[in-house]
């Protein structure tokens, strides 16, 4: 970020949320970059902006559409970039038709299952007898992939194509061309309609696209930094993608001080997602077979990955063996598929929420909370807890005892009288965790970077790691079916267990990290750490643990301790901890040199073509096969790694390209669109389609929708509310409400409303308000500030409302309690990866403290029989066919 | 915590003070004006005088360094409640709390007023810090190279990234020389519009008219947030360490003012002699949240972490700020890196920035605590103009001494008239 031009916090408040990491911000700043921050509220990080730009939540497509209309129309887009690197000059089949064309929807829609079927989004082919470019294996429906919140398993390639061979128009004129389809698809996103839909000015948009113009090309990068503002809307994922074609569009990707930095929300949730604990990845981003479908390992490789695409994800073979080698050791044979059998298959969608629906049905009967609180910290508390309710045990393992632990004798429920602590039949173990420095172990963040975290102390009394807990609950599990001849069993007696634990039992973090580096099984090397990824085979020679870490033990040195200091090394500061992949610290950056392989600047350079030494060298590791001339171009006929040509950046996409339109992968939409959120006040403006037509929705009667615009009872719930965090507080509050000094910085839950608001409803700053959705109601007390502002969106006065989410009822131990944030929220989620709306619903508030027991749950009711929603309201896939063809 | 001195070390202090009384300038600044304070304080050898500059310009207000002092001293939790004024639920610094950060809301009238009050605090040639050649003309004025005022990005390449390399590829060092490249002005304001006046002289009014100018334009902002970390001022002659009876306050090798606990009485002088409402007494006797027992009754206040810059360390609320908005080390070094920030956002059209304890001529001597303020020094909560209790006592003992001799001349006048009956 240091090294940026520009740098765009949408989505974020990055100075609150990551105060270290801002210290980059500050230091770009220091040395000339623009910095601008867009966010609902004037926050900590606009304060320290240059520029703050008030939008309405969940109207970012609108303004980065805008922003992609802008610079296509005034052809200010990197044209050299976006012609060699993306695929703007590919040709997308005839069949595809936009939401321009169909109201809203894109071709393909299914309303049946609420997907879409991908096939008319493909390619043309160039390949002899085909009009389309296909996918490996058996086609794939949109509804499959959303069972599965697929886009998940893209976190490290692109989604796979059968093949390459795709028909190009260079000179990108054809009207079927990537980019005149990009063209006309945000023809309409106009400055106007920014004004109209986000509530932002022209002359901040003007600033805005001025800044990103100025400070992108050949001398200069702009970046954009995003976090869960973006990713928690039904169409969060989207969101991001629209920010990824115009930093494509920008030339901004690959390319220091460029880029798109996902700001990650825990010290290690990066490794959360390579290591997974996602219901539906393996390491490495390898996706969970499926069952029915991927009933053997070959049937399984087919779908993930074709031979003949480009890129390094056709190894990917070579990954999943060798996990498995990892896992099962000598059990892992040829002729058993390496133990493939062994592992589990998903047979629906096992996000979080709907593991918490299945539990108030009775079909999930254990739940493990792992220094997780969601009582608090996920949406919907009440469905939470009522999940918990029902259950036959609760594993809570933490360092203080979270509401999580607790609701079943404090819980907002049991106050309401809605539950009776001895009627709850749930049996709840509560295990104390060590803390980060009482155990070793590694943290993987943003950067995609390992940092190795050393024990200071011993944990005290019972506390445990959670290597400890996991590795002894396996221990205990198989002595308990030792010699059993159950099939069944054999997955869990078949596992390689044995790592060295200490006198307290604790096992060797560090022999767990070099089984995830992974090591050579056989030859003259066996035994020794690999290297890196490219030594991984599929036949069973090599194991590694996940093969986007291999490389971090190489040379039997953990390299995740590296901590040299930045002044005793160069800027890229590769001594510093290790990014994955093989310490590369910016991603496909061979994009930072132009197609003949000189930078794109002197000021710019980052990695470039030595013709002397015919390889690529550079101030960081190429992310390119390093020998590849930037003149070589394949034959039809090549595949992987070998297929990639000299001027082929992004080398985990199946056609080494950076792209614009999605052929796949994106399962609500080739290309992003604006849909107003479940809850909405505003009409969408640009199509009679209001929501995203694919979003996840759970019509149930604990899960209510707000009335939108255009719905009798819209103005029972008049007021947009966003969840956010303060730097003072972590997430659910158990790491520090806990604790004296943080707990007397931010001491009570409030809510901050602007003065106009406070007039509407007569708040006082410093009283209390009752704020109430169709799921719940609570209490908080009232900020009046102007860092909120009223909105004019669509003609109307638009209020928003923040609510910080740390606190909560109930705990033990706990400095401060509040209510819960999370209680006023419903779920619907996002089909791409099923992540909650948090960032945006419909409430209403009203001064004074709530009532309290039956009177709570009277209010709630009262509100929605006003507004007259049933388990129907907002959870139409399609809006009225009538509608859409007046549309067209 | 103690002060170790040997018997011959303090035979030395003893010695070099009486030859510095000798010399009339040093008692001419031992009250008030510029001195060394380790010096007057018979340290033989001091080393150089440590502080604070906090630049208030990149605070992110995320209170690190409140959670760091009081982690680092142990200190007990102050009230729990909030106080619903922004999101300063701290309030002011006391016994229990050593840094306390204060956050103002202010709309645009507010900005510009800020702005052209400083631009006239300019134009006035308002005092700054001077240079080792004290009234030297260039002392403190703009650079003529500072460039025509223009209200846009608060960017600077004259301003010091501290403590990250200075050289090599992708650092300050390898931009572009500023020139005639840079991206035009933005907000609206036009150069060809702005008074082409030569930088120097007429810079201070330029900068007038260009603060005028924006307020007219609209590109003042609509609004800010101005977010300020307060600590121990560490005052060249200290209130607090003048009033003391017992010598519990004391002051270090390294120019700053410490309490010792095991010494203090209570009697609470300090408190009310520090002009700026730091130090404070320990009422609370429940003491909740501290790590270790801690006195109740007595005074306490931030020791600039003596124990930890003994050591060569930082204190704790310098190592935990992650912007370098609190910086440490040589006071003469912190003053150098003021000015030089003040003159930089100056040369960007943010004439409301000012300096605030930096000057060596000011009611306390100067501060071993420089904060870069964007207003003026009340809307922060601090007195613009702070006097030590004792700058006056010269003045007192010679008029107390004047009103004596009028007495005793007006009894012996009154001998004289009876004289003679």
């Amino acid at each position: 970020m240091a090294n940026s031009d520009c740098i765009v916090i949408q989505g974020s408040n990055m100075a609150e949320c990551h105060p270290v990491a801002y210290q980059w911000v500050t230091e770009a700043k220091l040395r000339g970059a623009r910095v601008i921050h867009v966010d609902p509220r004037f926050t900590r990080t606009s304060a320290v902006a240059d520029r703050h730009i008030p939008i309405r939540a969940g109207s970012d497509v609108i303004l980065l559409g805008a922003l992609i209309n802008h610079v296509l129309t005034t052809e200010t887009y990197f044209r050299d970039y976006v012609q060699a690197y993306t695929n703007a000059t590919m040709l997308v089949s005839d069949d595809f038709q936009d939401t321009e064309d169909l109201g809203g929807v894109f071709s393909g829609y299914d309303p049946e299952t609420g997907q879409y079927d991908l096939t008319s989004w493909a390619y043309k082919s160039r390949a002899a007898g085909e009009e389309k470019v296909g996918e490996p294996g058996p086609e794939e429906h949109g509804a499959e992939q959303a069972a599965v919140a697929e886009g998940q398993a893209y976190g490290s390639g692109g989604p796979p194509l059968d093949h390459a061979l795709i028909e190009r128009d260079p000179t990108m004129t054809d009207p079927r061309c990537v980019l005149q389809v990009l063209r006309r698809h945000y023809a309409r996103y106009t400055p106007a309609l920014v004004t109209e839909v986000c509530g932002i000015g022209r002359e901040d948009f003007d600033y805005l696209a001025r800044s990103i113009v100025e400070n992108s090309g050949r001398e200069r990068t702009t970046m954009f930094a995003y976090a869960v503002g973006w990713t928690q809307h039904s169409l969060g994922a989207q969101f991001i993608r629209t920010s990824a074609i115009l930093q494509l569009l920008m030339g901004n990707v690959g390319r220091p001080g460029g880029g798109i930095m996902a700001l990650r929300g825990h010290a290690s949730i990066q490794g959360a997602s390579d290591i997974p604990t996602l219901f539906n990845l393996l390491p490495g981003y390898l996706p969970m077979p499926v069952a029915g479908k991927h009933e053997s390992l070959g049937q399984y490789l087919e779908a993930v990955f074709s031979k003949r695409q480009k890129g390094f994800w056709t190894k990917a073979d070579t990954y999943m063996v060798s996990l498995l080698k990892a896992w099962w050791g000598d059990a892992a044979q040829p002729d058993n598929d390496f133990c493939y059998d062994y592992l589990p298959r998903l047979n629906g969608n096992h996000n979080t929420y709907q593991s918490v629906m299945d539990m108030i049905a009775g079909t999930v009967k254990g739940y493990f909370l792992l220094g997780q609180n969601p009582a608090v910290g996920s949406a919907h508390g009440r469905m939470q807890r009522f999940g918990m309710a029902n259950l036959d045990w609760l594993v809570v393992r933490d360092i203080n005892l979270i509401e999580s632990a607790t609701w079943w004798k404090d819980g907002p429920e049991i106050a309401s009288g809605e539950m009776e602590t001895d009627k709850i039949a749930t049996e709840v173990f509560f295990l104390p965790a060590a803390n980060h420095a009482e155990k070793d172990g590694t943290f993987t963040q943003t950067q995609r970077m390992l940092q190795w975290h050393f024990k200071a102390v011993e944990p005290p009394g019972d506390a445990r790691s959670d290597l400890w807990f996991s590795y002894v609950l396996g221990q205990k599990i198989r002595e308990r079916l030792a010699g059993s001849t159950d099939p069944v069993d054999r997955p869990l007696l078949d596992l390689t267990w044995d790592y060295p634990q200490d006198e307290h039992g604790e096992p060797d973090a560090d022999a767990i990290l070099r089984e995830v580096n992974g090591t050579y099984l056989t030859g003259e090397k066996a035994g020794q750490a690999l290297p890196g990824f490219v030594e991984l085979k599929a036949d069973g020679s090599t194991a590694s643990g996940c093969w986007i870490y291999s490389g971090v033990y190489a040379g039997e040195v953990n390299r995740s301790k590296n901590k040299v200091p930045d002044a005793e090394q160069s800027w890229v500061a590769p001594d510093w901890g290790w990014a994955w992949p093989m310490n590369r610290r910016i991603l496909y950056n061979r994009a930072s040199a132009d197609p003949q392989g000189r930078p794109w600047s002197e000021r710019k350079a980052y990695v470039w073509w030595d013709e002397e030494q015919g390889t690529w060298v550079g101030h960081d590791v190429p992310d390119f096969p390093v020998t590849t001339d930037p003149a070589y171009r394949p034959a039809d006929t090549a595949t992987g790694p070998d297929a990639l040509a000299g001027d082929d950046p992004f080398i985990m996409q199946a056609d080494g390209k950076g792209w614009l339109f999605a052929p796949k992968g994106m399962i609500d939409g080739p290309m992003p669109t604006h849909y107003e959120p479940q809850e909405s006040p505003v009409d969408n403006a640009l199509y009679p389609q209001q929501r995203n037509p694919s979003r996840l929705v759970y019509p149930r009667k604990d899960n209510l929708t707000a009335p939108s615009a255009g719905d009798p009872g819209v103005d029972v719930y008049p007021y947009v509310a966003t969840t956010y965090r303060l730097t003072e507080h972590h997430t659910a509050g158990a790491m520090s409400r806990w604790l004296p000094y943080l707990s007397e910085l931010q001491p009570e839950f409030f809510c901050e409303v602007s003065p106009e608001l406070a007039a509407e409803r007569g708040l006082e700053n410093g009283g209390w308000a009752t704020l109430i959705s169709p799921r719940s109601a609570i209490e908080a007390r009232v900020l009046v500030t102007e860092r909120m502002t009223p909105l004019v969106v669509g003609g109307r006065t638009v209020h928003q409302i923040g609510m910080p989410y740390h606190w909560g009822v109930g705990g033990t131990g706990a400095v401060v309690q509040g209510d819960s944030a999370n209680d006023l929220l419903g779920v619907t989620l996002d089909p791409n990866v099923s992540i909650q709306e948090s960032k945006v619903s419909s409430v209403d508030i009203q001064p004074g403290r709530r009532p309290h027991g039956a009177d709570l749950l009277r209010l709630v009711q009262d509100y929605q029989s006003r507004s007259g929603i049933t388990v129907m309201t907002g959870n139409d896939r399609l809006e009225d066919a009538e509608e859409r063809e007046e549309a067209r | 915590m103690s002060i170790s001195t040997s018997p011959a070390e303090w035979g030395k202090g003893v010695r070099s003070m009486l030859r510095d009384s000798m010399d009339a300038h040093f008692w001419k600044n031992q009250l008030s004006g510029p001195t060394d304070p380790a010096q007057d304080a018979a340290w033989p050898d001091p080393p150089p005088r440590k502080g604070f500059f906090t630049d208030t310009s990149i605070c992110i207000g995320c209170k690190a360094c409140e959670v760091a002092c009081k982690e680092w001293n142990q200190l007990p939790m102050d009230n729990i409640g909030m106080t619903g004024n922004s999101y300063d639920n701290t309030g002011h610094l006391g016994a229990n709390t050593w840094r306390h950060v204060a956050f103002v809301e202010q709309s645009a009238e507010h900005i510009a007023q800020a702005r052209v009050a400083g631009a006239r605090l300019v134009e006035l040639g308002m005092p700054r810090v001077r240079d080792a050649a004290v009234g030297s003309p260039d002392a403190g004025l703009p650079r003529a190279d500072a460039g025509l005022p223009r209200a846009t990005a608060m960017n600077s390449s004259r301003a010091v990234p501290s403590g990250l390399p200075l050289d090599g590829p992708g650092t300050r060092a390898a931009l572009p020389s500023e020139s005639s490249e840079r991206d035009t002005p933005t907000n609206g304001l036009d150069p060809g519009r702005v008074a082409l006046t030569r930088p120097g002289e007429e810079d201070a009014s330029a900068m007038q008219w260009a603060a005028e100018q924006a307020l007219a334009e609209g590109t003042v902002p609509d609004f800010r947030w101005l977010i300020a970390s307060d600590v121990c001022k560490h005052c060249t002659h200290a209130g607090c360490l003048d009033v003391c009876p017992t010598g519990a306050l004391f002051r270090t090798e390294f120019g700053t003012v410490v309490v010792q606990d095991e010494v203090c009485n209570g009697c609470g002088y300090c408190v009310a002699a520090c002009p700026f409402g730091v130090i404070d007494k320990r009422k609370d006797p429940t003491t909740t949240g501290a790590a270790r027992q801690v006195e109740i009754g007595i005074a306490n206040k931030c020791t600039l972490c003596y124990d930890r810059i003994s050591l060569d360390a930082k204190p704790a609320c310098a190592q935990a700020c992650p912007t370098t908005s609190i910086q440490f080390g040589d006071l003469d070094e912190m003053r150098e890196r003021a000015r030089e920030r003040v003159e930089a956002l100056h040369a960007n059209g943010f004439t409301e920035a000012r300096l605030y304890g930096a000057n060596p001529n000011d009611g306390v001597g100067g501060t071993g605590s420089v904060f870069l303020l964007l207003d003026e020094p009340e809307v922060y909560g601090l007195p613009p103009d702070p006097i030590v209790t004792t700058h006056d006592l010269p003045d007192i003992f010679r008029k107390a001494g004047l009103a004596g001799l009028t007495m005793l001349a007006g009894a012996a006048v009154s001998f004289l008239g009876r004289g003679n009956s």
